[in-house]
């Protein structure tokens, strides 16, 4: 591992390949134009947006967002571990964000449950239908993201990442924050703007 | 020492979630302000882990401003749209 230094100070280098942040960009001016929508959209049935509002429990909504930050912190945690070349490491934390992401997914299945159950589903209002799409592609992508947290633990069990072998594992991990990035916005968005 | 400072963006994160989910949004707040101040709080959060996690701190410049860009952007949209809308009355 040689690290180059200029003489102003560290080389500035974007992790992983650059076509994981394209299409992380992409992702996000997606997710940027769904929030739009739904402001504009509660722009026309305030009443009606946060009447449903207040139908949301905050506590699944907090709890799953100190989740997915953990979660992503694990990964940071793996990706700096890998470069210290600290290699036992790396399978307990990226279990450790794998595990966190299940607790994302039951947390969600049991709210939906809640809302499915008092007679809620996406047809009720325009709220609900933003609700349940803008939530169920986020968990999409939190199920995706769990797949590959499976990948990267086989990764690193078998000791395929090192110091100077780490690119894979950092597309990842760049993949996963912003998962945990989309909902730190999205969860104000839909449970705590009143 | 980088340990450390992720570790210490990761405790703030929390803190900022707790304070937001559980305090900012109660009622003795004006829905205004709270609103406002829970979007200013996401939008820093959100940079935190843009700057620290994804390591944008250190990577060249342009991607680094394509995704300070988007924070800006977002979080103006939605508070802009936000603050146009004349707020439900009360029940």
């Amino acid at each position: 591992m040689v690290a180059v230094r200029s003489g102003s100070g560290e080389t500035r280098r974007l992790p992983g390949v650059e076509g994981v942040w394209v299409f992380v960009a992409a992702d996000m001016v997606f997710f940027a134009l769904l929030f739009v929508s739904f402001m504009l959209g509660r722009q026309e049935a305030t009443a009606v947006f946060e009447a449903s509002r207040q139908t949301l429990d905050v506590n699944f909504g907090g709890i799953n967002t100190l989740i997915l930050l953990t979660s992503s912190w694990c990964v940071v945690l793996a990706v700096e571990a890998v470069k210290r070349n600290a290699l036992d490491q790396v399978p307990r934390l990226i279990a450790g964000a794998f595990l966190l992401g299940v607790a994302f997914m039951v947390s969600k299945a049991l709210e939906y449950g809640g809302k499915i159950k008092a007679g809620i589903s996406m047809l009720s209002n325009d709220f609900y239908m933003y609700y349940f799409t803008l939530t169920g592609i986020h968990l999409l992508h939190v199920f995706a993201g769990n797949i590959l947290l499976i990948v990267l633990w086989n990764k690193a069990r078998a000791r395929q990442f090192s110091a100077d072998r780490c690119v894979v594992l950092e597309c990842g991990a760049t993949y996963w924050h912003m998962v945990d990035l989309l909902w730190i916005v999205l969860f104000p968005l839909l449970y705590l703007l009143r | 020492m980088i340990r450390h400072v992720t570790t210490l963006v990761w405790l703030f994160l929390m803190l900022a979630t707790i304070a937001t989910t559980w305090w900012l949004s109660k009622d003795g707040f004006s829905p205004r302000v709270g609103t406002v101040a829970i979007f200013a709080i996401a939008a820093f959060k959100v940079r935190l882990v843009l700057l620290y996690f994804m390591e944008l701190r250190t990577a060249p410049l342009p991607w680094r401003l394509i995704f300070e860009a988007w924070v800006l952007l977002a979080t103006a949209a939605i508070v802009g749209i936000y603050l146009s809308t004349p707020p439900v009355a009360s029940a």
